[in-house]
């Protein structure tokens, strides 16, 4: 049987020998090499939920009014976006559980996505001969925040409507041509006119995907044609990998984690509420909810435009630069800018221009350890600065003296947690040297007892 | 009879019946795998149950397709398959860490040969920069033009409309259902939504907020002294940040930590005081709220007395080019 399918692959695209390597391929054994699988598994539960979903979703914003079984919403004006959405969450068999999967998936993809990253920074496996297909990856994380930003804004529910309002606001804070590019996008004033929601649509279910799905093939590609990078253990070395061949050792625990993925995602989505846009209501100009919370990979752009102190910078009347563009433009900037140039930034420090097969040990680069965690936690301090609101609410903790406090600890914790860990860094490779000296000193002394 | 004798010898051979594989001569390239009989039970167990949670599925869907059931019973069935296939890759399936080189870091000879084909088509071509130059001319013209329907997307160069708003001088505040106001609706430490009689609701220059304060407490400053009627206040309801409605005013509930009222923005806290025109007291907000004029008419209704103090929604380049019209 296998022989018959195999010659009949063959016979027609000469394909056999290929085939035979594919089986024999190499995968180096570390749980962190599974996080970028977790992402890709997510992705293909994304589009397969998202297709069941276009064929229920209406992309448009022309008004109706809601006569469905949801008794708190009859009788609202509402957008037909808006009211297909509720109708999947409420009337449509199984909707419901495909539409939180669908956005559990987006969730748990992109946070795949930043640990794969975070795997990959921390170990320097960008390095030559791998810096392409790193700037791929970093490319389709890009373009994921974006699709994940459309699919949640397409609900036109009243929380989505807040971000678009505030993402248009952005926009139209970019200086010089801001307010025409928006004026492009929306087809006129914000709250836009109905062909904004074609065009989200368009982006989201085809544009986006597309792109990150031909990302994806020629990120693959490349990770396959230069083989994974490894930790130094035994036997590793530059010249030569050791890993587990796809088959028989690999693929059962890719496909058990693939069907791990999809397991969870689907159990999120039935038992763990998720975006219940039935309760925020349809997006209206003059209505905002109180403790308004984005999805968790928006919080560090809340939390830069929370924190930036409110000032537009003006030269005789004219608005150079208003206020959201720190916030929600130039600090994602300069975060995914140092993300996209740091190999090169790293190279220009080290002098190393050299093909890295075996990857580092955080421990192994203090350098790079230490303002790896210096960005991070800056990011991530903006990040925790976004929700100060709730704490306010649950702990009591005045929001004022919150938002100095982050400000200030924005400037300062980088540069010491930075420290710190660079510190930290020399301690543990000291700390190996003297058990290393110590171990061989033990077995000098004890050859020399016994002689 | 016999046939049920047939049927059960037949599922006995499923169940019990294993494969005795005889000696082969060609050389093994997967090492032989010592046989775990208690993992493979376990992992056609763990298949069972992802049948049986699947059919679950199919069972619950058809019974009314409560959500909690369907994701359940989805979700245990591939989490069963994983558990068969972990089971698999770690019990049943032979360990094996190979090593192989790994490829070349470059072919040098390869390299050469390319850049060689490349140059040598070339070679009959006698003006190579003016080529170069005419080519990079044309890719560049016709990327352009090809970008230039781009424009019909919207109005590009287009922005007045931001700043426009659909209030007028005798203009009625009215609420959601487009009844008038009237000023003694309007109580202290509550706030009110207002829109422009007859206006689309929607249009970022409608919505108000209103407040009333008592007039003692009013500091509005000199060119936007009258703009109140009788103590109450009316501002845009969008805030000057990003855009999002204001929706919350603290008063009386934060009186001991914060002792003035003040309009908050709830999506990045832009703080201002309504008894000063709209100034901010604290956030991320550059301008204050733009205020509105208002009046109480002769029925006690409420009617703006003009257009805004100043540009409606989030800043942009041209937001302080607007000019006040009566």
């Amino acid at each position: 049987m296998i022989r018959k399918v195999v010659r009949y692959l063959d016979q027609r695209s000469s394909t056999a020998p290929f085939i035979r390597k594919s089986l024999r391929y190499l995968f180096p054994d570390h749980w962190s090499f599974l996080l970028g699988e977790v992402a890709l598994y997510a992705f293909i539960v994304l589009v397969a939920t998202g297709v069941y979903l276009t064929l229920f979703f209406v992309d448009s914003t022309a008004p109706t009014v809601y006569h469905g079984p949801y008794v708190p919403l009859q009788g609202q004006h509402m957008s037909e976006a808006y009211a297909s959405v509720v109708r999947i969450s409420t009337t449509v068999k199984a909707g419901l559980l495909i539409r939180q999967t669908h956005h559990w998936a987006a969730n748990v993809f992109v946070a795949a996505i930043v640990l794969h990253l975070l795997r990959v920074f921390f170990t320097g496996a960008y390095r030559k001969p791998r810096d392409l297909t790193y700037l791929i990856g970093v490319t389709m994380l890009l373009a994921t925040l974006l699709e994940a930003y459309l699919g949640y804004s397409l609900a036109d529910d009243l929380l989505s409507g807040m971000g678009l309002a505030i993402g248009w606001s952005v926009g139209m804070s970019i200086p010089f041509v801001g307010a025409n590019l928006m004026s492009l996008l929306f087809h006129g004033p914000f709250p836009g006119q109905s062909s904004l929601w074609p065009r989200m649509y368009l982006a989201h279910v085809f544009l986006l995907p597309v792109l990150i799905g031909s990302l994806l093939v020629a990120h693959l590609t490349l990770v396959v044609l230069r083989h994974h990078t490894q930790f130094k253990r035994k036997r590793e070395t530059e010249r030569r990998i050791v890993g587990i061949p796809t088959w028989p050792g690999q693929a059962p625990r890719s496909l058990g984690l693939a069907f791990a993925t999809a397991g969870v995602l689907f159990l999120l989505g039935g038992l763990v509420q998720i975006n219940p846009i039935w309760l925020w209501g349809p997006y209206h100009t003059y209505l905002a909810t109180n403790g308004a919370q984005p999805d968790w990979y928006l919080g560090w752009l809340i939390g830069g435009l929370r924190l930036v102190p409110g000032f537009d910078v003006v030269i005789d009347g004219y608005t150079l630069v208003p206020g959201p563009f720190w916030g929600g433009v130039a600090f994602p900037t300069v975060v995914l800018g140092f993300v996209y140039t740091w190999p090169w930034i790293e190279r220009r420090l080290t002098g190393d221009r050299e093909y890295h097969n075996i990857v580092d040990r955080p421990r192994d680069a203090p350098l790079r350890t230490a303002i790896g965690v210096g960005v991070l936690s800056w990011v991530f301090i903006v990040f925790v600065a976004g929700s100060s609101d709730r704490a306010d609410v649950v702990f009591g903790l005045s929001y004022t003296a919150q938002i100095w406090f982050y400000r200030m600890a924005a400037l300062v914790l980088p540069i010491v947690f930075g420290a710190i860990a660079y510190r930290v860094c020399h301690e543990l490779v000291a700390s190996e040297r003297i058990a290393a000296d110590r171990k061989r000193a033990e077995a000098e002394a004890k050859a020399r007892l016994a002689s | 009879m016999r046939r049920g004798r047939d049927l059960a010898v037949a599922l006995l051979t499923l169940l019990l019946g294993r494969i005795v594989r005889p000696r082969e001569s060609r050389g093994r390239i997967v090492p032989d795998a010592p046989g775990n009989t208690s993992a493979e039970l376990v992992a056609l167990a763990f298949l069972a149950l992802a049948s049986f949670a699947a059919v679950g599925f199919i069972v619950a869907y058809a019974v009314g397709g409560n959500t909690q059931y369907l994701g359940l019973s989805l979700g245990l069935s591939l989490v069963f398959v994983a558990a068969a296939l972990i089971v698999t890759a770690r019990k049943l399936v032979v360990a094996e860490e190979l090593e192989e080189d790994y490829p070349p870091e470059e072919h040098v000879v390869e390299q050469e040969r390319v850049e060689q084909i490349v140059e040598e088509a070339g070679d009959g071509l006698t003006r190579r920069r003016l080529f170069k130059l005419g080519l990079l001319g044309t890719g560049g013209a016709l990327g352009l033009a090809l970008l230039t329907p781009v424009l019909s997307l919207g109005p590009f160069f287009t922005t007045k409309y931001y700043l426009g708003t659909p209030w007028r001088r005798g203009r009625r505040l009215v609420d959601e259902n487009g009844k008038p106001w009237h000023a003694d609706a309007i109580e202290r430490d509550d706030f009110y939504t207002a829109f422009p009689e007859g206006a689309n609701p929607e249009e970022l220059g409608s919505p108000l907020v209103l407040v009333r304060l008592p007039p003692g407490d009013l500091r509005l400053p000199a060119q936007l002294r009258g703009y109140d009627a009788g103590g109450i206040v009316a501002y845009s309801k969008i805030c000057t940040h990003a855009g999002c409605a204001i929706s919350m005013y603290r008063a009386p509930l934060f009186q001991p930590a914060e002792p003035r009222p003040a309009l908050v923005c709830p999506c990045h806290y832009s703080t201002f005081d309504p008894a000063t025109g709209g100034t901010v007291i604290f956030g991320p907000a550059g301008r204050p709220l733009p205020m509105l004029p208002i009046e109480v008419d002769a029925r006690g209704f409420l009617r703006a007395k003009g257009n805004f103090d100043g540009p409606v929604g989030p800043s942009w380049w041209g937001v302080r080019m607007w000019r006040p019209n009566p």
